[in-house]
């Protein structure tokens, strides 16, 4: 077996097995929790261009197939398992995940102790890192991780160049993609939205001319703070319609609103991550992935509700404007991985734009 | 939601006697219910009639009843402690039956009990089959097709409309007993006409088989605010159609993709809160590996054994979470056990891969029928972690304890190919060995899923191991391999057997090279929040979570898996010792692999390492731990068996020493010593030819007792009546043409006696002397046993006190000894000194109030007994007779013999206890499942041996109203003696005949004692097997039926004032 290696920007080496491609990728390096759902993970672009170490320790069990994927094409930089296997086993499963990892020119390293690798993260907080062979020395790996910062443009990458429709009979919604997942899109049209998906850098006035009854901002890669221009077409288009803000789009919502986001130490990339909804005071398990959070001081000094918050430490996960039908998540409510329980969210979104 | 103030008072149900199907793990969930309400400020009233428990113990509950567990004694407890809650979903089917029948006899009406948890109309709805069927229909979820049918064309009919295969069960027989599956209308035609004759109602049900899905469980808990989790799911490796009891099983699944998963725990979710339960819930699933198509296989509205599999599995402790749902708080408020800030709702993410194996009680029961199916005949598990697949299951394959700790049985290899596919597609107790024998031969992966339709992906990772395993034959010593071996989980016996070494060789080898596991913990986050728990297991990789300070500190060793003959008796002296090291300021590290016990509960000890208790997984817990010494007495046999290997390697066995244990368990130094203190043993002989047995036989003079040596726990041993038995058993038991010697004893009848004793070397003190029932011959764990002792003189007893005080002090134990001796007259004959913790220590604990594995710890730890305020002696005696009772599960064992003899077949015990001994077995029985009639008819077939003693027995019956039937030889002896008796004919005459008055429930007892030799298929084997299909009082024993009788006598009297009402068709 072919030795590779996983460098962190510090200086860490893990030294471990080859699998997938053979290009040496950078990226940062995030942990993800989720026993199941490795496919959901790696095609999610909200993921873009990070390298994922996986804790469950067995990964490419059930293989991969065309109909799990999150996107078209993975985001990923790399995979950190513990073991891969090359023999996967499940009814719908096409290749494995090491083909597939390598057809997208994706490197992956196993036989890590990730356990302790999550311990250093932990420790010390996301930092980017490089999957590479052994030629390279880790003191050219580390220099160019301090050197080459990554640009701020995900989303560009994660978005899409054009708008398309998906027609369905129930009401008009726009989704802005900042780096859609699939399941947002099959949980509209299982309530037979007619879909109009828009990129990015879609301007208000380009959106109004679609008449949506409702927007949705989608979840997406990368920082808030780099997409100046969405967060003044979400002021423009706050006045006007209604809208609903995922994950990323639920950041740009915050600032939008002049409200503080910040970057946590390791992000939460977790698909059980309780939540309550403060008016029931019931609480769900959502998925979460990513690294920033509102702070809740700015919005306890400003007139927008907090709607959930984090059942253990109170962090900020949903927010609204009742008046104005407006309303955010920080927490991908269409599940994949985990679970969906909290996809009535995108009911109660859309229950509030056709009373109107 | 806060908690319910108003109530104060609960009345928790444990599940009683440990059967095949509800054993230790009701005694973790109890215990930790009951310890979880008295956190919360609850006054908790425990019924449990299991003396071997915890949950028993004075301190788990502010009071304790080990009442029988029927609705007559849970009334009077309701009446006298006027409860305002019960909670039931704790103590297993038991617990779940006992509630509905407290509600229909409006006992909880009556005294305004609250039921918590499951609400009746849960429990019903998922108990009631056709409720069942109603709500899932109503759920829109689907279930296998089935009908209920009386006669066999409708059973064709319905299985053509289905489809086959089918699988039949008839109704309200035992456990499933004349069910089976049916590929085609022929098989079914004799199924059916088969069963329909075995069922009492004559009814059967047909439901469509869904064997070769794959099986899944889905452990979910839910609160009154309709919140609801999933802890943990599991994924059956044997595929539906072995009962998930018997199946190997990983945690979480790995065969599922995340729809899958998801998809499946929704449905698990929706029926929960269809349920309206509050606490946990287990849900059995069915999954299609070829669509989405799923079926609910079942639902248990409780708590279960797979529920403590996945409390141990994932760190999440369901049941203390459960019960703490039950009294009205919700998950959002629970504080979660092992994230200081955070709740209890969540779902535990694992970063290892979990296994249980379940242990079968096949290697004492030769005869049983090992095939596994829809009914359970598993006596225990074992769980083991590993960061991968396959050292997880070879963690977990060691943990068994059976062969040598290697995927290898000797005798497995030695089968032609034939037989072991025949043995693969049959499925029996050891199919995964036979599975790993054919990889060894090449068979390919696809041959093997193509018959098992065990999950390609599991065969793929046991074929890595073997593969592993021939790459090391094939190069010896390659130190790359070893490591790569480790890392897969190999035993250095198997790579020992791989390189033709020795075990030792390759642990020296390792030492050398510094290849050694590292330790993980258990966290229920996979490391990501900053949980710090005590919870560990072994893996090979760089990096070392365990924390070693410098307190002194103690390992003891646990008993591994329950089976017949070590079960949670072991466990409960080990969780003991634990306590009493922590309360004398020591670190207490435990080592153990079952996840059904209280003593793996991370809650229990200092360090909990969740591993195989072999003899390198102990060493490399010491190796890092570093403890003064290690202590073996608690974990039976298991931990007695690994004294020698480490003090080999030079570790400190606390307490009696290694040498001690091995003059004791060792026949020749064991006679020497008898010899040297002058004491009676039963004259005997080991012999290593057939002609010299029966020679020395004759000599010894019959009966004699006759076993292979090198089994231990009374296998394979027998009384033997004359020379033609000593062949058919020589014949049966071919071991002296093995080579291995046969020894052969003297067989003393007399009084059977267990003494155990607590010695410090200078201080031996006897808490308490039990007296078996019945007379030596039958197994102390199979006979009832008596305290005070009723039959023994004053000096007796004290030749049995001088007796245990002069054997503690020649073998100079530190800790426990367990005598047993037969009183023959005045005589004492010792037969057996065990230097450790017997069966009897939480039994003799409870009732004397001496707290034996305590003080058996202080004495270990260098404490003087007489400094702790005891002399030696018998302590006084308690003023109540107390009997213990043991409980069998023969009606889950098939093929199994029920005669009661040498070799030990219960699987646990109940208690009884009151003014006399007649009050006491009453109780006792009732407890232990016997429903004891006062009128009807008895049926007698008894060997020539026993017929003027069973005469006696006869007369007793009779003059207490009961009719005899006997069938001809043991009629005509009757007879003789002057007794009505009705003769019946044999077994195949026409009906009625001796199987047919069984079977209709004519007789209310049968008593039948072993002919000779022993054949398993004899009539008296069909006999006895027949009674217990149809739950007939089945005795083998005089002495039994005599006790049996006198509580009869007693309660006859007292009850019904002398009234005779004959029954039956055979009074005309
Ligand atoms: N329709 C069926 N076809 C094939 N096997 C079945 C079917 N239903 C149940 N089984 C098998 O029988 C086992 C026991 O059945 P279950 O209903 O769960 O009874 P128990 O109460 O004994 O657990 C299951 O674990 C499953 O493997
Ligand atoms: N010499 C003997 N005479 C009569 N009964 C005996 C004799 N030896 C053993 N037994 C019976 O066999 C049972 C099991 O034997 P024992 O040596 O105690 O084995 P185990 O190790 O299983 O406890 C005893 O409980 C006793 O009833
Ligand atoms: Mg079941
Ligand atoms: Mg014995």
């Amino acid at each position: 077996m072919n030795k590779w290696q996983l460098v962190l920007e510090d200086g860490t080496v893990f030294i471990g097995d080859h699998f997938g491609s053979d290009i040496v990728k950078y990226g940062e390096v995030i942990f993800n929790v989720n026993m199941t759902g490795y496919q959901e993970m790696i095609t999610d672009p909200s993921n873009f261009n990070q390298i994922i170490v996986s804790t469950y320790p067995v990964i490419g069990n059930y293989g991969f197939n065309s109909d799990d994927s999150e996107a078209i094409e993975p985001s990923i930089n790399g995979l950190v398992v513990r073991e891969i296997n090359h023999e996967p086993s499940n009814f719908r499963s096409e290749e494995s995940l090491s083909s597939y990892l390598k057809a997208f020119k994706i490197p992956g390293i196993s036989g890590i102790d990730t356990r302790e690798l999550i311990k250093v993260l932990r420790q010390k907080g996301t930092m980017r890192g490089a999957i590479a062979s052994m030629d390279l020395s880790p003191e050219v790996i580390v220099n160019r991780l301090k050197n080459n910062h990554p640009s701020d443009d995900e989303v560009s990458h994660a978005s899409i160049a054009k708008p398309y429709i998906i027609p369905g009979s129930g009401d008009r919604v726009v989704v802005i993609n900042l780096g859609m997942k699939q399941s947002i899109l099959k949980e509209l049209t299982e309530r037979k939205c007619h879909v109009t998906v828009v990129p990015y850098d879609y301007t208000a006035e380009q959106i109004m001319r679609f008449k949506p009854k409702g927007i949705i901002v989608s979840n997406g890669p990368g920082s808030p703070f780099a997409l100046k221009n969405t967060i003044e077409t979400l002021k423009q288009l706050m006045d006007k319609t209604a809208i609903l803000s995922i994950g990323l789009g639920h950041l740009l919502f915050a600032l939008a609103n002049d409200l503080e986001v910040e970057r946590t130490k390791y992000g939460n990339h977790n698909a059980s991550y309780p939540v309550k909804q403060l008016e029931s005071g019931v609480s769900y398990l959502t998925n979460q992935n990513s690294h920033y959070i509102v702070n809740r001081k700015s919005v306890d000094q400003s007139n927008i509700e907090i709607t959930y918050e984090g059942l253990n430490d109170q962090t900020v996960q949903g927010l609204a404007l009742s008046n104005k039908n407006l309303m955010s998540v920080q927490f991908n409510p269409e599940g994949s991985p985990g679970t969906n329980e909290a996809n009535f969210v995108f009911d109660d979104f859309l229950n509030s734009i056709s009373k109107n | 939601m806060p908690k319910n103030e108003s109530i104060k008072k609960i009345l928790v149900i444990g599940s009683g006697p440990i059967v095949i199907g509800q054993a230790a793990e009701f005694d973790y969930s109890g215990t930790q219910a009951c310890q979880s309400l008295k956190e919360e400020g609850y006054s908790v009233v425990l019924a449990n009639s299991n003396p071997a428990t915890i949950m028993t113990d004075h301190t788990v509950a502010d009071k304790v009843y080990m009442e029988p567990l029927t609705v007559k004694f849970l009334t009077k407890i309701i009446k006298k402690e006027r409860p305002d809650a019960l909670l039931a979903t704790l103590g297993g089917q038991t617990g779940l039956n006992l509630a509905i029948e407290l509600d229909k006899a409006g006992v909880l009406e009556q005294y305004d009990v609250k039921l918590l948890g499951s609400s009746l109309d849960a429990i019903q709805k998922a108990e009631d089959r056709e409720l069942f069927r109603d709500l899932m229909d109503e759920l829109n979820e689907p279930v296998p097709a089935s009908d209920i049918v009386n006669n066999v064309e409708s059973a064709v009919d319905f299985a053509t409309k289905i489809g086959y295969p089918v699988i039949v069960r008839p109704a309200f027989t035992l456990g499933g007993t004349g069910g089976g599956m049916c590929d085609n209308e022929e098989e079914l035609r004799i199924i059916v006409k088969n069963g329909l004759a075995l069922s009492p109602a004559n009814q059967c049900l047909i439901e469509k088989s869904i064997a070769g899905f794959k099986e899944i469980e889905y452990e979910v808990i839910r609160d009154s605010k309709d919140q609801a989790i999933a802890v943990c799911n599991m994924e059956n490796i044997d595929p539906v159609g072995i009962h998930t009891g018997d199946a190997i099983v990983v945690a979480p699944s790995m065969t599922l993709t995340d729809y899958e998963y998801h998809m499946l725990r929704d449905v698990s979710l929706k029926i929960i809160r269809a349920l309206k339960i509050e606490g946990g819930c287990n849900v059995q699933l069915a999954l299609d590996p070829h669509s989405f198509q799923y079926y609910i296989i079942e639902v248990n509205p409780r708590v279960s054994r797979s529920s403590a599999l996945a409390s141990k599995a994932t760190g999440y402790p369901i049941a203390k979470i459960a019960a703490k749902i039950a009294v009205g708080l919700t998950l959002d408020e629970i504080k979660n056990p092992m994230i200081e800030t955070e709740t209890a709702f969540f779902e535990p993410t694992l970063d290892y891969v979990v296994t249980k194996i379940p242990r079968f009680p096949f290697d004492k029961f030769v005869t049983g029928d090992r095939i596994l199916g829809t009914q359970m005949k598993a006596t225990g598990e074992i769980m083991s972690l590993g960061r991968n697949f396959e050292e997880s299951f070879l963690k977990g394959i060691r943990s068994l304890e059976i062969g040598n700790g290697d995927f290898y049985l000797k005798h497995v290899s030695e089968e032609e190919t034939d037989q072991l596919l025949y043995r693969l597609e049959k499925a029996d107790d050891e199919r995964i060995f036979v599975l790993g024998e054919l990889l060894r031969r090449g068979m390919t992966e696809e041959e093997i899923h193509n018959i098992t339709k065990i999950d390609p992906l599991f065969i793929n990772k046991l074929n890595n191991i073997i593969q592993l395993e021939l790459q090391l034959v094939n190069n010896k010593n390659d130190q790359k391999l070893l490591k790569k071996a480790k890392e897969n989980g190999f035993s250095d016996m198997q790579i020992a057997r791989a390189w033709e070494t020795n075990e030792t060789e390759v642990y020296n080898l390792r030492l050398k090279l510094d290849l050694m596991p590292v330790y993980k913990e258990v966290d229920t986050s996979a490391g990501t929040t900053s949980a710090t728990t005590p919870y560990y297991y072994s893996t090979y990789e760089k990096n070392c979570e365990v924390i070693v300070n410098d307190t002194e500190k103690v390992l003891v060793l646990g008993s591994g898996p329950i089976r017949i003959g070590q079960g949670i008796e072991f466990d409960y002296a080990t969780v003991h010792s634990v306590l009493a090291l922590q309360e004398m300021g020591y670190e207490a590290i435990i080592m153990n692999n079952n996840p059904e016990t209280v003593s793996t509960d991370f809650a229990m000890s200092d360090k909990l390492y969740f591993e195989p208790l072999s003899l390198e997984d102990v060493m490399h817990v010491i190796n890092k731990e570093k403890p003064l010494g290690v202590i073996v007495q608690f974990g039976g046999q298991t931990a007695i068996n690994l004294a020698e290997g480490l003090e080999e390697r030079g570790v400190k066995i606390l307490g009696t020493s290694l040498e001690a244990i091995n003059r004791a368990e060792d026949r020749h130094k064991f006679e020497a010593l008898l010899e040297e203190l002058d004491l009676k043993r039963p004259r005997g002989k080991a012999v290593t030819k057939a002609e010299e047995a029966i020679k020395i036989a004759s000599e010894i003079g019959y009966p004699v007792l006759v076993r292979p040596s090198y089994v231990i726990g009374g296998s394979r041993m027998e009384i033997v009546h004359e020379e033609s038995e000593l062949r058919t058993y020589i014949d049966k038991y071919p071991v002296i043409n093995e080579g291995e010697p046969l020894l052969i004893d003297q067989y003393v009848t007399g009084i059977e006696v267990d003494v155990d004793a607590i010695s410090d070397g200078k201080t031996t003190i006897v808490p308490g002397i039990m007296e078996h029932i019945e007379r030596s011959g039958v197994h102390s764990g199979d006979s009832i046993a008596v305290y005070p002792p009723q039959r023994l003189s004053e000096d007796v007893k004290e030749e049995l006190f001088e007796t245990t005080d002069k054997i503690a002090k020649a073998l100079n134990v530190i800790g426990l000894i367990n005598i047993q001796f037969i009183i023959q007259g005045t005589d004492v004959y010792v037969i057996e000194v065990n230097p450790r913790a017997s069966r009897t220590i939480p039994f003799l604990s409870k009732i004397t109030s001496v707290t034996m594995a305590n003080l058996a710890t202080k004495s270990i730890m260098g404490q003087d007994l007489s400094e702790l305020g005891f002399k030696s002696g018998i302590v006084e005696e308690h003023e109540d007779v107390f009997v213990k009772i043991p409980v069998f599960s023969f009606e889950k064992l098939r093929s199994v013999d029920t005669t009661l003899g040498p070799e030990m077949k219960s699987t646990g015990e109940a208690i009884g206890y009151d003014k006399t001994l007649e009050k006491a077995l009453y109780k006792g029985l009732i407890a232990s499942g016997i429903d004891i009639p006062h009128e009807g008819a008895i049926l007698l077939t008894v060997a020539d041996k026993d017929k003027e003693e069973a005469s006696y027995v006869a007369q007793r019956f009779q003059n207490l109203g009961f009719d005899l039937l006997a069938t001809e030889g043991t009629a005509k002896y009757l007879n003789e003696k002057g007794l009505p008796v009705t003769e019946v004919a044999k077994i195949g005459a026409e009906e009625p005949n001796v199987l047919s008055v069984i079977k209709n429930g004519d007789v209310q007892f049968v008593i039948n004692t072993l002919t000779s030799g022993t054949q398993p298929r004899s009539d008296g084997f069909r006999i006895r097997r027949e009674a217990v299909e149809h739950a007939t009082i089945s005795l083998t024993n005089l002495d039994t039926a005599h006790a049996i009788l006198n509580v009869i006598d007693l309660t006859t009297f007292s009850a019904n004032p002398v009234k005779y009402k004959g029954v039956g068709r055979y009074d005309s």
